[in-house]
């Protein structure tokens, strides 16, 4: 009995690595505007298995817009090839087009139609109607049948993109592709929103979601940053923080604007970012920095060193603690210099 | 793609389209208010009675029958006489000045060839740069010249004749308000078809809802051929209330077949639609829609159809260009089906004109479709 217990669990095993079907697949996109002048998309290649909750992350401008653009059919690549559900987006478009679902950054639905209106029109287009699928958006429906006769000009910010949604889901497509579906929406609605994505994705359906918010990207299995159409890395969300080479601190004092200029000019600080309500800082390599004499004393704790520096220079009520790097940080990190943070972050 | 055409996605598609005309007051207020306002704001005008226009008499004989009708002229409300002039040639100099509608012209011995001949001619000399108060002062002079002719018919019981030669100047075709409804008619057809075609298409493209469309199994010619149905209809709908009050406001009936008018606009405005496509294909926001169909369209239509402006009158290049427009040919079947009550065998020629503008548009449009985002 266990025996055979035993070859069934190795068989599902095999099971699950075949069943491991690629569902989006780019190999080696490259996408230029202005005749060639401004790169979009730079020699991306990343893959999407099925059933997975995949997330886009990058600033704006990444070329996010134009991965998915490409892999709807919208957009020709110049070169590289890319498959969408195991079709080609150049030659296969017309049964991409009939198999996913699209719902584009911008609010894409009728605002002077009614929100069932808008339903049942994208529905029809799908040849279905709004019962067949039911199911599939009643989750999300019933949030919003209260205002069914409303215009959907004159919705709130999540509840346009809880319809948008609904539109297109209404065919139960293979993959969704949702272009920042969460911009321009309060945090309530946003997290509502991604709830919603956890369950479709237990109903087996492949989602590729961009998002600006650093935060999202947890909510995601997997990632892939991307920053001027360059993949930074693809991989699960903690695997990237994992992979953070260096401990990470964050600081604040009184003076957050000075502490910033300051941090940056004490020699045993590597890299400094504002953060929000602290500015997070690196220390350098203490092998590289074993001969200089005043961090010798302090060798053991660096945030000592670190904490008579401040106070020199007249900061008051300092903090120091070490912290879990977050995605941010990481996407930072793999930029290197070219990119100076804001206090929010990419927002 | 033919498959796709007259499917439930298909009158879904028409139904929102309908909606969101009938939902937004502006686009209703052009398709309906404009061609009414156009109407009967030219109907008015048509009506309009002259009073007091400015007249000026050329008497050669200065005798009794010519000053007893000049006496008339002055009495009668419509005219106003100005000094007489001495010579013929100083006409066209009152005329230029301005103010002068009409000059009446007696020849030498006017009386004596009533009286002996018993026939006379009076010449009528008319501005017809303005065609409706030309028409209209020549007719009332000509009524008050008849009264004098059946008083001296009554009086002396001979069968006297005067004949009034009219002379129109400026504009000799005369060119009219009955010239203004097929120009309304065309102009109106354009501006539903070509501007709100092309505007509805490409703020489809702007409100990323074309996209979410192309993302679909509806096909993208699908899209386009059931914008173009309800505007194919509204157009037609159109037509019938410009008729209707040409009709009956304006008391101008339809002479010819009204099935070969519709027959004939059907064309048109199939010109008129695939005309706004190929604008929606080449613009990418509403306002560069708006502003190429009305600077791109709907001027030169004004311009180069002839019924605003004289095509004769115009450099021979121009006219040429004239050829180009489609409702330069249109407005010549309507003139000829409306007014003249002419058949099929009369506009063939300008039908057929317009058959090829339509189907090398058409041609163009298939070619240039995009079924992408570039």
């Amino acid at each position: 009995m266990s025996i055979i217990h035993c070859q069934l669990s190795t068989i599902n095993c095999q099971l699950s690595i075949i069943n491991y079907i690629k569902m989006i697949v780019l190999n080696n996109i490259i996408k230029t505007y202005d005749k060639g002048e401004t790169k979009a998309v730079n020699n991306v290649s990343f893959e999407v298995g099925k059933g997975e909750l995949f997330g886009l992350i990058g600033p704006d401008g990444a070329g996010k817009t134009t991965i998915f653009r490409i892999l709807t059919t919208l957009l020709l690549p110049d070169s590289g090839t890319a498959y969408v559900n195991g079709f080609d987006v150049v030659k296969d478009y017309r049964v991409i087009r009939a198999s996913v679902g699209y719902m584009p950054g911008r609010f894409s639905l009728y605002p002077d139609l009614s929100v069932e209106e808008n339903l049942r029109f994208f529905a029809t287009m799908f040849n279905t109607g709004i019962r067949e699928n039911y199911d599939l958006i009643k989750d999300i429906y019933t949030q919003l049948e209260p205002f069914k006769e409303r215009r959907a000009g004159k919705l709130s910010g999540g509840m346009k993109q809880k319809l948008a949604l609904c539109c297109a889901l209404i065919h139960r497509p293979a993959v969704l592709f949702l272009d920042e579906p969460t911009t321009g929406v309060d945090v309530v609605s946003r997290k509502e929103f991604w709830e919603m994505l956890k369950r479709l994705k237990e109903q087996g359906i492949t989602i590729l979601v961009s998002t600006p918010y650093m935060d999202e990207a947890m909510l995601c299995e997997r990632i892939v940053l991307i920053q001027s159409g360059k993949i930074l890395s693809v991989d699960t969300p903690s695997t990237i923080i994992g992979q953070y080479p260096e401990r990470l601190f964050a600081v604040r004092s009184d003076n957050m604007g000075r502490l910033l200029s300051d941090l940056r000019n004490i020699e045993i600080v590597k890299s400094c970012h504002a953060f929000g309500g602290y500015h997070h800082i690196a220390f350098v390599d203490r092998i590289a920095f074993a001969g200089q004499a005043n961090f010798a004393d302090e060798k053991e704790n660096p945030q000592n060193a670190l904490l008579h520096a401040l106070e020199n220079e007249n900061h008051r009520n300092i903090e120091i603690r070490e912290i879990t790097p977050t995605i941010e940080d990481c996407f930072i990190r793999l930029m290197g210099n070219h990119y100076q943070p804001t206090a929010n972050g990419f927002t | 793609m033919k498959s796709s055409i007259p499917d439930s996605r298909f009158w879904a598609f028409v139904r929102k389209e309908f909606l969101h005309v009938f939902r937004d007051r502006k686009t209703l207020l052009m398709l309906f208010g404009v061609p009414v306002v156009c109407v009967t704001l030219f109907g008015f005008a048509l009506t309009n009675e002259i009073r007091n226009a400015k007249i000026v008499v050329c008497d050669y004989a200065n005798d009794d029958a010519s000053r007893q009708i000049i006496g008339k002229l002055a009495a009668s409300r419509e005219f106003q006489l100005q000094n007489p002039l001495l010579d013929y040639n100083q006409i066209e100099t009152a005329f230029k000045q301005g103010d002068i509608k009409m000059a009446v012209v007696f020849p030498a011995n006017f009386n004596r060839d009533l009286l002996h001949l018993n026939e006379a001619q009076i010449q009528l000399i008319t501005d017809a740069s303005d065609p409706n108060t030309a028409t209209a002062l020549s007719g009332y002079a000509t009524n008050i010249i008849m009264d004098y002719q059946q008083e001296l018919i009554q009086l002396q019981g001979l069968p006297y004749t005067i004949n009034t030669e009219m002379r129109m100047v400026y504009n000799p075709e005369l060119k009219s308000v009955v010239n203004f409804v097929p120009g309304v008619i065309s102009l109106i057809l354009l501006l539903v078809c070509v501007l709100m075609t092309s505007v509805s298409i490409v703020k489809e493209k702007e409100s990323g809802t074309m996209e979410v469309l192309l993302v679909s199994p509806f096909s993208p010619f699908g899209v386009i051929v059931s914008k173009a149905v309800p505007y194919l209809a509204l157009s037609l709908i159109n037509l019938t209330v410009i008729l209707l009050l040409s009709i009956f406001v304006l008391g101008m009936p339809v002479n010819g077949s009204f099935l070969l008018l519709y027959a004939v606009s059907t064309l048109f405005i199939i010109t008129a639609l695939s005309l706004g496509l190929l604008i929606s294909n080449i613009t990418t926001s509403q306002q560069a829609a708006m502003l190429v169909s009305l600077m791109g369209m709907l001027v030169p239509s004004i311009l180069f159809t002839g019924f605003m402006f004289p095509l004769e009158n115009m450099p021979y290049v121009l006219q040429l260009f004239a050829n180009i427009v489609p409702a330069k040919w249109y407005y010549i079947i309507v003139k000829s089906v409306m007014i003249k009550g002419l058949g099929f065998e009369a506009i063939w020629k300008e039908t057929l004109v317009l058959l090829g503008m339509t189907i090398l548009l058409l041609v163009v449009n298939i070619r240039k479709f995009k079924i992408r985002l570039e």
